[in-house]
């Protein structure tokens, strides 16, 4: 979709502001907010992709406001509310007010954080038909504007580079990321010269790769 | 990863602000979601704290640093990288979530390579740690891919014009490692001393290795820093 999350070759930022001798968390709070995260996607109610797509349905203006850390805890919100998990009384009160229900897989224990943790999740899938680009292939992106999940950026929709890596066949995020199937597709690295994104102003030395899957690009 | 020997039989309480303190809006809404959630039984509190301590002491840039001195010393372990980055990197024991798929792209001095993800926050935790807070905000992934250099200048760094650069937006689950330029004037040196040049920043992009006339500079100014504290 269309969202604040889409933020490549926007303008009025400011600088970038490193911050020398940055601590890992600014606050307590950011290391509940992480711990819930993962903690709470243990619970396999949902997949990377959806968690994704809850936090760009943020409102423009709430997410362009907020902290990573707290836009992270406004798209858990929406997915525990979303999945049934809690509700609006519940977070009102800030207790429970109802009885839990079954989760896909149960709660997180301490002793299984190393292990879960150093196996992360691989989305890497198998794949019966043959990738359709080859390196050095010269493609182009469509023009697409889904009104749902996509990881193609809008500065590089419609817009011809060249197939530089076949990395592999992935999950699909575009369904996988409204529950509609992990549909493993191939995923190129695919380059773009800096001019053909930005125009004749850009640095004529700069080129963007972007990792795209097949159902992203066109035969040139 | 290795493996979590601390204890955590021992419950307390996660909420010891001091008396009075005014927690903010944002951390009254964090404490009630883990609230409700440990009352219904879908989080165990301690498993949050096994969680952040594994990212505040064992999983940082200090890992991909390790990496980064071992290419830099040993070809044939760079061509492993090169070959398949996940097992690799797997070799030194970092494995696991937000590295589940890992790249490395070398910088040469006619290429500089720097990693973005413009539509999230994605970033290679297994051996960089927890990403900064300015990875994750809007004026550099605004700003990494249509100006890069001046991202650069924003960090006090500047490339030669002749230096071409790549930036890699990670908008699928790759995961990208910079391996910077080995800086000059060490020869001879260990893995373990070269590791100690590698910065985080290196390893994104936004910055070089040190030299070691930086580090020498730098280690005398923490030495200072070091004694105005226990001052």
């Amino acid at each position: 979709m269309n969202g604040a999350q889409d933020l490549g070759g926007m303008m009025g930022f400011g600088p970038v502001q490193p911050e020398p001798h940055e601590p890992i968390f600014h606050a307590d709070w950011e290391k509940r907010a992480l711990g819930l995260n993962l903690a709470s996607s243990a619970l396999g109610e949902w997949n990377i992709d959806i968690s994704r797509h809850a936090r760009e349905t943020l409102h423009p203006a709430d997410y362009l406001s907020s902290s990573y850390y707290e836009i992270w805890i406004k798209g858990l919100t929406k997915l525990l509310t979303m999945r049934g998990l809690i509700n609006s009384s519940e977070l009102a009160a800030g207790h429970s007010q109802e009885p839990a229900r079954l989760t896909r897989r149960p709660a997180l224990k301490p002793a299984d954080v190393a292990g879960a943790l150093a196996r992360g999740g691989p989305c890497d899938r198998p794949i019966d038909q043959a990738a359709a680009f080859a390196i050095g292939d010269r493609v182009r992106t469509k023009n697409i504007h889904p009104t749902g999940h996509t990881r193609l950026p809008r500065y590089a929709r419609d817009k011809v580079g060249m197939i530089e890596r076949i990395q592999g066949s992935y999950v699909f995020p575009d369904t996988n990321g409204h529950g509609a199937g992990e549909n493993p597709q191939w995923v190129y690295s695919v380059v773009f010269d800096g001019r053909d994104l930005w125009g004749d102003a850009a640095d004529p030395t700069l080129t963007v790769a972007i990792d795209c899957w097949e159902p992203y690009l066109d035969h040139l | 990863m290795q493996q979590d020997g601390n204890n955590h039989d021992q419950p307390h309480d996660h909420h010891h602000e001091e008396p009075g303190e005014v927690l903010s809006p944002i951390a009254l809404r964090v404490r009630a979601l883990e609230t409700i959630l440990t009352e219904k039984g879908y989080i165990d509190p301690l498993a949050i704290d096994a969680i952040v301590e594994t990212y505040e002491t064992r999983v940082g840039p200090k890992n991909g640093a390790r990496v980064v001195a071992k290419a830099w010393t040993d070809p044939a372990y760079l061509q492993r990288l090169r070959d398949n980055a996940t097992a690799a990197i797997a070799e030194l024991g970092f494995t696991g979530r937000q590295g589940e798929h890992m790249v490395i792209v070398e910088n040469t001095p006619a290429q500089h390579n720097l990693v973005v993800c413009t539509l999230c926050s994605c970033y290679p935790w297994s051996v960089l740690g927890l990403p900064p807070v300015w990875y994750k905000a809007a004026p550099f992934r605004a700003k990494a891919v249509i100006d890069p250099r001046g991202v650069l200048s924003d960090f006090g760094v500047s490339l030669p014009s002749t230096t071409a650069i790549r930036v890699w937006d990670s908008t699928a689950e790759l995961r990208y490692l910079v391996v910077p330029l080995r800086p000059a004037n060490t020869d001879g040196w260990s893995e373990e001393q070269l590791a100690e040049l590698v910065t985080r920043d290196s390893m994104i992009g936004t910055g070089f290795a040190q030299t070691p006339d930086q580090q020498t500079t730098d280690q005398l100014a923490a030495a200072t820093a070091g004694q105005g504290a226990s001052l």
